[in-house]
C-alpha cells in the first residue's frame, strides 16, 4: 500500500542540458538514449529537423532542441546525446548537449509556469522543478511530437 | 462455446463465397437455364446457410435458407429464373454482404433483418407454390431420391462406387450376405462429433465389414464432416439389428438403412449398353451426366487444393518480409567489407547472396495475389451502372491472373472503380448517340492487366467519345488555373494532364456516379502513393485509355546510388532510362526551362543539388562534364544532374516514419551496408 501511494506521487524524469538550461522529460516517454548517430539530411524540412538516422533497422527522425529553441548550433562532442522518444507510435530523436541523470520528483516539487520564462521553449513546458537549488524545466514531449505530426 | 477464434475464418470464407455467388449470378443472368451455374449458386447458398448457422448468425441463416428454397426450386425446374428473380437474388447478395461487413466490424450480425428481401423471396415461392406442390408429390414415392435431394453432397458420392466395390458387393450378395447403405445423422447440438462417429464405427466394425465410407474414415476421425455420414457395409446381421444398435448411441438424430441391391448396380451397366444404341437422347443424358461427374471431380480437386493451403495473417508476412530486408542489408554489408580476395569468404558470401535472393523471391511470391481478387467485383458494378445510366455496357476483362503485391491489391480497388465509373459515365455515349456515329449500341469497356518488366500495367479503355480537349482548355481558363496565352501553348497531352488536378471536373451535370468533386486527382494521388503513375491516351470520337503502371513490389528494389555533394541518394532502377554525360555548353534554354538534346529528344534538366538544397553540392559550372541520370515518368523523360555515381544496389525501402511522412521529393529511406541512411528520390515528383 505504501509503495503504491508513493508511486502516485513520485515521477521520474530524465534530466538533460541544452545550452545553459537544464530540462527534464517524463521517463515513460523515453525509449532509449544514444550517443550521436550519423544523420541523413532530409530536404525541404525546417532546419531544426536534423534528418533521419538508422536505429537498429528503424528510420527515426532527429531534431535539434538547440535549433528548435532558437539557440546557436554547437559542435557535437563526447557529451552529446540523442534521446529517442516514443509517442503515438512516432519515434523522435532529440539531440541534447548532455544527459545528466534520472531524477525523482514529487508532485509538490513541480510548479506550473506562466510568466517565469519568456523564451521560445515556453510552449512546450509542463512545469518547473526545483531540485537541490537547480531549476529544471520539464518538457511536454507529447505536444512537441503531436505538433510535428500535424505538419 | 467460444466462437471468436473462428470469426476471422468465417468472415474470410463468407467473403469468398459471396464473391463466387456474385460471379455465378452474373452468369445466371446471361444464361438462365444453366444447370451447372444454378447448382453452384445453390451450393454456395447452402454452405453460407450452414456456416452462418454454426456461428449463430440466425438472421443471415434465415435469409440464406429462403434463398436456398428459391434456388432449389429453380434447379429442379419448377420455374425459370427471369431477370426480376435474378435482381432479387442480387439483393440477397447485397444483404448478405452487409451482414458479413457488419460481422467483420462488430462481431454481431446487426439488427437489420432485410424483411423486404425475404418477403420477395417468399413471394417468388408463393407465386409458384401450387405447381411446386404437385411436383413435390410426383417425386415423393421415390424415397431414395428424396434423401439425395436433401443431401446433395452425399448424393453424388454414393453413386461413386468403383468397380472394385461393386465386385465386392456382388460377391457378398452371391454368398447371401446383406449389403446396407447406412446413413447416420448426428444431433445438430452434438459437440464431440468425431467421438460419436467413432462409437458408431465400433459397432459397425464389430458386426460387419465397412467397405465404403463417405466422408473417408480419416476425415471423420479428424472431425472433417458435417453432421452426417454414409457407410456401405457387408454383414450377416439384419437391418433391424443395426438400427437398434446405432440408435442406442447418444446424440444420434436419425439412422437410415437402405439395402443395396445388385439390380441398382447393374442398371448403370445397362445404361452404358443403351449408349451404344445411338439413341440421341441417351447420348445427351450420358454426356451431361459425365459433365456433372467431371464437375464434382473438379470440385473435389479444388477442395483438395484448398485443403493444402494455409491462411496467414498479412502482418506475419510483413514481419517475414522485414526479416528478409534485414538479411539483405547485412548481406550488402558483408559484401562491402570483404575487400580481401580471401577465396573461402568470397565463395560463402556469394552463396549467401544466392540464398537471400531466392528467399526474397519466395517471400515476395507468397505475398502476391492475382488482380482477379480486385477485378471480380467489377462485372457486377458495371451491370449496376449500366442499368442506372440506361446504357448498354460490355465489360471485357483480361489478364486477371496477373499478380501484384497484397498491399497494392488492397489499395488499387478504389482508383480502378473511379476510372471505370468515369469511363461508363463520361466516356461512353448514350445509346442514341452511339447509333448516330455508327458505333455498336452497346459501349465497350476493356479492363486489361499485364506485366511489363518490373511493372504491372492496368489499362481501362473505352470506345466512347474521347476527351474533348478544347472543353478542357476552356475549363482551365474558366477556373483561372492558367492564362489563356499559356493554355494555347500547351499540347493536347499536357492539357489532359489537368484532368488530374484537384477540383477539376468537366462534367456538365453532376450525376450520382461521378463528378462529385472528388475527381481524378484522388486517383492520381493514390496511384502515386503506391509508387505508380497514371496516364491518359484519348482520341476524340474513338475513346480514351487510362494506363496505370505500378511497381511489382514495394519492399525491395534495385536502385542506383548517386552522390550529390557528400549526400547519398538512391534512384529506383525501374525509373531510369539511361545515364549520359553532358557538357555544360550543351545545355539550352527553351521556354525558360533548361534542356538537353539527346538523339533529337528534348529532355528537361533537373539540377538535383539545387532542388534538394544540398549544402556542399559541386556547382555544375565547375564541372567539365555533368553526369545526368535520365529518368522516365511514364513516357516522359527528365535528366537528373548528379555529382557522381556510386553503383547499383539492391535496397530495402523503409518509410521515413510518421513525422516526416509526405516530405516532398523523397519516396522513402534505405539503410546502406555501412549502416548509414540514404534517401530514395521520388522520381514522380522531381520530374518536370
Amino acid at each position: 500500500m505504501e509503495n503504491k501511494s508513493l508511486d502516485k506521487e513520485i515521477k521520474q524524469f530524465v534530466a538533460f542540458k541544452v545550452g545553459d538550461q537544464e530540462y527534464g522529460a517524463d521517463i515513460h516517454k523515453v525509449s532509449i538514449i544514444e550517443k550521436t548517430l550519423t544523420t541523413a539530411r532530409v530536404p525541404t524540412t525546417p532546419d531544426y529537423i536534423k534528418g533521419v538516422v538508422n536505429l537498429r533497422g528503424e528510420i527515426v527522425t532527429v531534431m535539434s532542441l538547440r535549433l528548435k529553441f532558437g539557440l546557436p548550433e554547437i559542435e557535437e562532442d563526447d557529451d552529446t546525446r540523442t534521446v529517442i522518444f516514443k509517442f503515438n507510435e512516432a519515434l523522435l530523436g532529440i539531440i541534447v548537449d548532455a544527459v545528466d541523470e534520472v531524477i525523482s520528483l514529487k508532485e509538490s516539487d513541480i510548479e506550473s509556469v506562466t510568466q517565469i520564462t519568456n523564451d521560445r521553449s515556453l510552449d512546450y513546458i509542463l512545469g518547473i522543478a526545483k531540485v537541490e537549488g537547480r531549476l529544471i524545466t520539464l518538457l511536454n514531449i507529447e505536444k512537441l511530437i503531436t505538433e510535428l505530426l500535424e505538419k | 462455446m467460444d466462437m471468436n477464434q473462428y470469426l476471422d475464418i468465417f468472415i474470410e470464407e463468407a467473403r469468398e463465397h459471396l464473391q463466387q455467388l456474385n460471379v455465378s449470378l452474373l452468369e445466371l443472368e446471361k444464361d438462365n437455364r444453366n444447370k451447372e451455374v444454378l447448382n453452384e449458386v445453390f451450393r454456395v447458398a447452402h454452405t453460407l446457410k450452414g456456416m452462418s448457422g454454426t456461428m449463430g448468425f440466425s438472421k443471415m441463416q434465415t435469409l440464406t435458407h429462403r434463398m436456398e428454397d428459391v434456388l432449389d426450386a429453380l434447379r429442379n425446374d419448377r420455374f425459370i429464373a427471369d431477370s426480376n428473380m435474378v435482381d432479387v437474388l442480387f439483393k440477397c447478395l447485397d444483404a448478405l454482404e452487409i451482414y458479413v461487413n457488419t460481422i467483420a466490424a462488430t462481431a454481431q450480425e446487426g439488427d437489420e433483418a432485410f424483411l423486404d428481401v425475404v418477403g420477395e423471396l417468399q413471394k417468388i415461392m408463393q407465386n409458384t407454390g401450387s405447381g411446386e406442390k404437385a411436383e413435390n408429390k410426383a417425386s415423393m414415392p421415390d424415397k431414395a431420391k428424396d434423401i439425395k435431394k436433401e443431401e446433395p453432397a452425399v448424393k453424388s458420392e454414393i453413386v461413386e462406387l468403383n468397380q472394385y466395390d461393386i465386385n465386392v458387393i456382388k460377391r457378398a450378395i452371391e454368398t447371401d450376405m446383406n449389403v446396407f447403405q447406412i446413413h447416420v445423422v448426428l444431433d445438430k447440438g452434438c459437440l464431440l462429433k468425431a467421438a460419436r462417429a467413432f462409437i458408431v464405427f465400433q459397432i459397425l466394425e464389430k458386426n460387419s465389414e465397412v467397405i465404403k465410407s463417405i466422408p473417408k474414415v480419416e476425415d471423420i476421425e479428424d472431425e472433417r464432416f458435417g453432421y452426417d455420414f454414409t457407410v456401405v457395409v457387408i454383414t450377416e446381421k439384419t437391418e433391424e439389428f443395426f438400427k437398434q444398435e446405432i440408435n442406442s448411441v447418444a446424440e444420434i438424430s436419425a439412422v437410415e438403412i437402405v439395402p443395396v441391391i445388385l439390380d441398382d448396380l447393374d442398371s448403370t451397366e445397362a445404361e452404358e449398353e443403351d449408349f451404344s444404341n445411338n439413341d440421341i437422347d441417351k447420348i445427351e443424358a450420358v454426356a451431361s451426366a459425365a459433365l456433372a461427374q467431371n464437375n464434382t471431380a473438379d470440385q473435389h480437386k479444388k477442395f483438395q487444393k484448398t485443403g493444402k493451403t494455409v491462411r496467414v495473417d498479412i502482418e506475419r508476412l510483413d514481419i517475414l518480409m522485414n526479416l528478409v530486408s534485414e538479411l539483405i542489408i547485412i548481406k550488402t554489408r558483408l559484401e562491402e567489407s570483404s575487400v580481401s580476395k580471401d577465396d573461402a569468404n568470397v565463395e560463402s558470401i556469394e552463396y549467401l547472396e544466392r540464398i537471400t535472393t531466392s528467399l526474397h523471391d519466395a517471400v515476395m511470391r507468397v505475398r502476391m495475389v492475382p488482380v482477379e481478387t480486385v477485378f471480380n467485383r467489377f462485372p457486377r458494378m458495371i451491370r449496376d451502372i449500366s442499368r442506372e445510366l440506361k446504357k448498354d455496357i460490355e465489360l471485357h476483362m483480361s489478364g486477371e491472373e496477373t499478380e501484384l503485391d497484397r498491399t497494392v491489391i488492397d489499395e488499387i480497388g478504389d482508383p480502378l472503380i473511379h476510372i471505370l465509373r468515369n469511363s461508363a459515365d463520361h466516356g461512353l455515349e448514350t445509346h442514341e448517340e452511339r447509333l448516330k456515329v455508327n458505333k455498336s449500341a452497346a459501349g465497350n469497356i476493356y479492363l486489361r492487366a499485364f506485366q511489363d518488366g518490373n511493372n504491372v500495367v492496368i489499362e481501362v479503355e473505352d470506345d466512347g467519345r474521347g476527351i474533348d480537349v478544347e472543353k478542357v482548355r476552356k475549363k482551365i481558363i474558366q477556373k483561372g488555373m492558367e492564362s489563356q496565352e499559356f493554355v494555347s501553348t500547351l499540347s493536347d497531352k499536357e492539357v489532359i494532364e489537368y484532368l488530374f488536378k484537384p477540383n477539376f471536373s468537366t462534367a456538365d451535370k453532376v450525376t450520382d456516379l461521378s463528378g462529385r468533386g472528388v475527381g481524378l486527382d484522388v486517383v492520381k494521388t493514390k496511384i502515386e502513393a503506391l509508387g505508380g503513375i497514371v496516364e491518359v491516351d484519348s482520341t476524340r470520337g474513338k475513346g480514351s485509355k487510362f494506363i496505370i503502371r505500378i511497381p511489382l513490389t514495394l519492399a525491395i528494389i534495385q536502385a542506383l546510388l548517386v552522390k550529390i555533394g557528400s549526400e547519398k541518394y538512391a534512384i529506383p532502377l525501374g525509373s531510369i532510362q539511361e545515364i549520359e554525360n553532358v557538357k555544360p555548353q550543351d545545355i539550352r534554354l527553351v521556354r525558360n526551362q533548361e534542356v538537353i538534346l539527346l538523339r533529337d529528344m528534348v529532355i528537361p534538366i533537373v539540377r538535383l543539388g539545387n532542388i534538394l538544397g544540398v549544402p556542399d553540392a559541386v556547382p555544375d559550372e565547375e564541372k567539365k562534364s555533368i553526369t545526368c541520370v535520365i529518368a522516365k515518368k511514364g513516357e516522359k523523360l527528365s535528366a537528373f544532374m548528379v555529382d557522381s555515381l556510386i553503383g547499383q544496389q539492391e535496397i530495402v525501402i523503409k518509410s521515413l516514419g510518421k513525422i516526416l511522412a509526405g516530405v516532398k521529393y523523397i519516396a522513402g529511406a534505405t539503410i546502406l551496408g555501412d549502416g548509414n541512411v540514404a534517401l530514395i528520390l521520388d522520381v514522380n515528383s522531381l520530374a518536370i
